[in-house]
């Protein structure tokens, strides 16, 4: 009778990679809620493109280089990639760019550099990076707060305008932007942006009547809404041990440190580390983009280096550079750096310091 | 964190620990099998014992097929200090010795001893050590030794070597913590023996003497725990605690960095941080040895799983089949469809190749896990580098890495990631959620960089034999060239002084017979050189003879002279100018020699005796110059009569060259000169015996062997052409004789036993060249060694008897050469 060989250990914690990736799907569903209830249904029709996209790229690719489909797709990675670009891009996106988006994400930053677990670079980030560069009007039309929006958009709107560039009713994407006043409504990191560099005061800039009175108003609201309610699912990938509290607490650290130093330098031109935290995709970034551990260092000690670096570029190329947000950009600078932090952060091993000299002649 | 003996000691009686990085929290299972007491099992029909159970080397089988042995009975012997030996489990009959699949992961065969068991279980005679306090702590660690116990915790170290270490211990820990999941035999066994383990410690504690003994159990275990601490509370030198459960807690490293927060250096044991560790089975088999004679034939077997339906632990005895053990906690292999069987626990554990494979002394676990319960058959994903096993890891390495690097075959990375120090616990590998074998990787890569390195090792190896080869070889040529030109010049110099000094007709007569010879001798040795370029061994050998056939003619000539006409004055001082000319020659030569053998010998340990053995040549040619000198002054009579008178002065020339030769044959020997040559091999022979021999004999012996030395310089000359080819042959041997020194003595005597036997071949030959008289030569010399004493005669016999024959064969050869050349 032949009997089963296997090697040790022959006892397995049960969770899967496949697992693992689904109960981070789970966790976004809260920043999902929040988004479709201040931005509307454009994310959802933006997370199926990208799906479909995903799916059908990966198992070409898979196919192409003669690999098992069911397999390659049963890991959920290609999902959960496409789901974290979808939820990053506005959500009246054109179709086509989404589907460039998601297809470069799989086919090139991951399949290319040799499927899951050999990307040098966080798929989503480098995805989003590349739409950025190539269509940045697009990618900066983001839609007011549902409330503060002058258009009330249907999903039938949304629809059509990401498949048409046109809604029902005619309007055009700069159309829809625009808010009650009839002033084209940008996010607060851009219109701070915008106004600092129009010779206004980060706190005149701030307190600006389209965000009425704080940073706690109504308009900001919706952003920093959102961008809470990912934290919020966050926690509770740390509380599953999905991922370690290293990188977010590190790079919401990054940025604080960043702004606060910058801030207590020339108040007036750069923005506090709370207005910086809750805007934009620092909070997402945190948890769902920064942790991705294929592109992320895994050393403890690398991980915090790697976290507070994403936040300190965050602060840096918002402040300073030409793009209203920065966590992509910073993320993936920071990928390039991970091999060379893992290096130099390994862990001391058991007994490779010399132990503590004993006592000698004790009576 | 310096942590002195008395600050831990109060934090463990605080019962407060340190604790170790990662380690998991599996499911422990161990209710399955610790609900019932250690069963006994029926005695097995057949036994099969591995000869070799514990890391070190096998021992060396001592009963055959058809032998009868009793329980207890001693199966093989230990060789070497790293091999214990193995007992017959019961009494029976030796079946077979032969190559069975044993209990190994790699599924391979190996020796084993198989005993028909006879039913009667029939002990041996058991030697109990009595009071064994008073006894000596060698015969205790003896008796360990001897009783064939290893450690019995997994790894099977053997117990005696670990137990004789000389530093000094502060903790001895005795480890009950049994960490991997499922198995309960130590839990058992504590809760059983606790008393007998207790006898155990006591004994260790005796040898090895700590300052406190820890007996860890984890906190999983408090029925173990309270037995124990009942056993022990009557000692407070003896702590028993309870740690935290976390995988690998049991682990040696681990467990001392839980009790005393040191940690084991990497390349170091335990007992350099003042520890010394020992399981619980060790300690209950220690006591068994020392107390009863028992030697270690039997032990606790955990039978579990869910596939079992009675999972229980076993005494059973070394060598049982698992099967046996099987069908005994009723499992019905049949009824499962991929059935597997682990020794070991979960964690560490290997499946075994077949159910036919018997209980080793390392074995404490058989789990044979129903379909669901393990999951073998692992669909390995893509590692999604999550660090999960990072986490885990108890050691602080990086498994995503090491794996990386493996996988790839950067054998060189997967080490800089501190590969070596993975104890393959399997903590990554249980978290990993792509369900990655990692170990398995590991390992492979772990063995892989063995190979290499022995590679490696073996090609560096070979390098330096051959450098070490064309070195040499080099040397003798230019040494050969040295030689042939000090030759050259010597013999100009022995044939001047006959020319130059003017005596009597007879003088004339000598010297123009002297100078005759030596020319023929010439015309030979010219005839020769471009000859013994023929690689005929034959040839060469022959050519070697009559090259110091010739050399010694000319002294014998020289020596005859004087002989022939006793009242030559001149004559003498003639002579005595020669010998001072050779004197001087040799001494230059010597002095050449130790500098060629100091430059080429840069790896001679010891370079004070190249110095000395310059001092003691130089010595040699100064004596001999004296000598030389002192002769030819004074017109007296004949050599015999100085030698009479410089008697002493003689013997000292004698010894110092004896000395010299000595000196010289043990250093050829090292560095491998020895197979230089047959002259110099000779030397050896005749240097060798006069050790042994009684003073006379010695007296005589030294002589001899100064006589040789003069020869074998010559010799070497001539000899020179010949070497190259018995060199070839010889190399191998000098070679590896280069590589251990023992080994390298054993073949220089063995050289020196061959080349006695050469010696006295050639004896042989020159006394029947002796037999032909040569009634000029031979008469005047019997004359004057009546006249001298005892001593003088000896010498002079052995010397003219040298002389003589080579003398002979040297004209002989001469004139066969000369002809040779006429053709």
């Amino acid at each position: 009778m032949k009997l089963v060989l296997s090697s040790s250990p022959h006892q397995h914690v049960r969770r899967r990679t496949d697992q693992v990736m689904r109960l981070v799907i789970y966790a976004m569903v809260p920043g999902v809620i929040a988004q479709l209830y201040f931005f509307g249904w454009g994310v959802l029709v933006q997370m199926l493109i990208a799906l479909i996209t995903a799916v059908v790229s990966e198992s070409a690719i898979v196919a192409l280089r003669k690999r098992q489909i069911g397999q390659a797709l049963q890991d959920y990675s290609a999902v959960v990639t496409a789901l974290l670009l979808a939820v990053s891009l506005p959500p009246l996106l054109p179709w086509w760019m989404t589907v460039i988006g998601t297809f470069f994400a799989i086919a090139v930053v991951k399949q290319l550099y040799g499927g899951l677990g050999f990307n040098l670079f966080n798929p989503a980030m480098a995805a989003y990076v590349m739409l950025l560069i190539s269509f940045p009007a697009a990618m900066s039309s983001w839609l007011p707060p549902g409330e503060l929006a002058a258009h009330a958009v249907t999903f039938g709107d949304v629809v059509s305008v990401i498949f048409t560039e046109f809604s029902y009713s005619g309007y055009d994407i700069n159309q829809l932007r625009a808010g009650i006043d009839g002033v084209t409504m940008a996010t607060p990191l851009d219109y701070v942006k915008t106004q600092i560099s129009q010779g206004y005061t980060y706190s005149e800039a701030i307190n600006h009547q389209q965000f009425t009175d704080s940073l706690w108003s109504s308009a900001s609201l919706g952003w920093s809404a959102v961008a809470l309610a990912y934290a919020l699912g966050g926690l509770v990938l740390i509380q599953q041990r999905i991922i370690s509290w290293h990188i977010p607490v590190s790079l919401i650290a990054g940025v604080a440190v960043t702004a606060t130093f910058l801030s207590m330098i020339n108040g007036d031109v750069y923005g506090s580390a709370l207005f910086h935290c809750v805007n934009g995709a620092v909070l997402f970034g945190a948890f769902f983009i920064a942790t991705d551990p294929v592109s992320a260092s895994t050393t403890p000690r690398g991980r915090l280096i790697y976290g507070a670096a994403i936040g300190f570029w965050t602060v840096i190329i918002r402040t300073f550079g030409g793009y209203p947000d920065a966590i992509a950009f910073s993320v993936v600078i920071m990928n390039m750096a991970v091999p060379l932090i893992d290096y130099y952060t390994q862990p001391k091993v058991y007994g490779q310091q010399r132990p503590v000299k004993q006592t000698q002649g004790e009576p | 964190m310096p942590y002195d003996f008395e600050q831990i000691v109060e934090r463990i009686d605080q019962q407060k620990f340190w604790t170790f990085p990662g380690g998991v929290h599996p499911d422990g299972r161990k209710h399955l099998s610790n609900q019932t007491a250690i069963n006994p099992l029926p005695l097995p029909k057949q036994l099969v014992i591995p000869v070799k159970q514990h890391i070190g080397t096998a021992g060396v089988c001592l009963v055959s097929v058809g032998d009868k042995v009793l329980k207890g009975q001693t199966l093989t012997s230990s060789p070497t200090p790293f091999s214990v030996p193995v007992h017959a489990p019961t009494s029976g009959l030796v079946s077979a010795i032969e190559e069975r699949t044993t209990a190994h992961p790699s599924g391979l065969p190996e020796l084993c001893v198989v005993i028909e068991a006879d039913g009667n279980d029939t002990w041996t005679e058991l030697k109990p050590v009595a009071d064994y306090q008073q006894q000596t702590k060698s015969s205790l660690i003896n008796a360990i030794c001897e009783a064939g116990i290893a450690g019995m915790g997994g790894a099977g170290f053997p117990t005696h070597i670990k137990s004789t270490a000389r530093k000094k211990v502060e903790f001895l820990i005795i480890n009950g913590v049994e960490c991997e999941p499922y198995i309960t035999a130590d839990d058992r066994l504590m809760r059983e023996f606790a008393w007998q383990i207790r006898k155990g410690i006591d004994i260790l504690s005796h040898l090895i003497e700590p300052k406190v003994v820890i007996i860890a159990i984890e906190d999983n275990k408090p029925e173990a725990f309270k037995a124990m601490q009942q056993v022990c509370n009557d000692t407070p030198s003896i702590r028993v605690v309870q740690i935290p459960t976390k995988y690998p807690a049991g682990g040696e490293k681990q467990l001392i960095q839980v009790l005393t927060g040191r940690e084991v250096p990497r390349t170091g044991l335990p007992a350099d941080i003042g520890v010394m560790m020992f399981n619980v089975g060790t300690c209950y088999a220690i006591a068994d040895a020392i107390l009863h004679g028992k030697p270690l034939i039997q032990r606790v077997v955990t039978v579990t799983g869910e596939a079992v339906q009675k999972p229980q632990n076993m005494w059973a005895l070394i060598g049982t089949p698992i099967e046996h053990l099987l069908s005994q906690a009723q499992y019905q292999l049949k009824k499962q469809k991929a059935p597997a069987v682990i020794m070991g626990g979960p964690m560490m554990g290997f499946t075994l190749p077949s159910v036919e494979v018997p209980v080793v002394k390392t074995t404490n676990c058989l789990l044979v896990p129903a379909k669901q319960e393990l999951n073998l058959n692992q669909r390995e994903l893509a590692c999604i580098r999550c660090s999960a096993c990072a986490d885990a890891c108890p050691v602080s390495l990086l498994p995503q890495q090491m794996y990386w690097h493996s996988k790839a075959m950067e054998l060189d990375k997967a080490e800089e990631y501190n590969l070596f120090d993975c104890i393959e616990c399997g903590a990554c590998a249980y978290v990993c959620p792509s369900e990655i074998p990692l170990v398995h990787y590991y390992r492979k890569a772990k063995a892989q960089i063995r190979i290499q390195r022995d590679d490696k090792d073996k090609a560096e190896k070979s390098k330096q034999r051959f450098e070490a080869r064309k070195a040499r070889l080099e040397k003798e040529k230019q040494e050969r060239e040295a030689k042939h030109k000090k030759a050259a010049a010597a013999r100009k110099q022995a044939s001047q002084p006959g020319t130059g000094e003017e005596g009597g007709a007879k003088d004339k007569v000598a010297a123009a017979l002297a100078r005759a010879k030596a020319k023929k001798a010439e015309q030979a040795q010219a005839t020769e050189s471009p000859a013994s370029a023929s690689p005929q061994p034959d040839d060469n050998k022959a050519k070697v003879a009559a090259a110091i056939a010739r050399a010694k003619a000319k002294k014998a000539q020289q020596a005859e002279a004087p002989a022939a006409d006793p009242q030559g004055s001149v004559e003498d001082e003639r002579k005595a100018k020669v010998a001072a000319a050779v004197a001087r020659a040799k001494a230059k030569k010597a002095a050449q020699q130790t500098n060629q053998d100091e430059s080429a010998h840069a790896r001679d340990a010891a370079p004070a005796e190249d110095e000395r053995k310059a001092k003691v040549a130089a010595a040699v040619a100064r004596a001999k110059a004296k000598k030389a000198s002192q002769s030819g002054q004074p017109t007296e009579t004949t050599a015999q009569a100085d030698d009479d008178s410089d008697n002493r002065e003689a013997q000292r020339k004698a010894k110092i060259a004896a000395a010299v030769a000595k000196a010289k044959a043990k250093k050829q020997a090292q560095a491998d000169e020895q197979a230089e040559s047959e002259p110099q091999a000779t030397e050896h022979a005749q240097v060798e015996p006069t050790e042994e021999d009684s003073p006379e004999a010695q007296r005589k012996a030294k002589i001899a062997a100064a006589v040789t030395k003069a020869k074998a310089k010559k010799q070497a000359q001539a000899a020179e052409q010949a070497e190259s080819e018995p060199q070839a042959t010889e190399h191998a041997s000098a070679q590896s004789a280069e590589e251990d020194s023992p080994e390298a003595q054993r073949k220089a005597k063995i050289a020196a036993a061959v080349a006695k036997a050469k010696a006295k071949k050639q004896a042989q030959a020159a006394e029947q060249a002796e037999s032909k008289p040569q009634a000029t030569e031979h008469a005047p010399a019997q004359p004057a060694q009546e006249e001298d004493s005892a001593e003088a005669q000896r010498k002079a016999k052995i010397a003219a008897a040298v002389a003589r024959a080579k003398a002979k064969k040297a004209q002989r050869e001469a004139q066969h050469s000369g002809s040779e050349d006429n053709e």
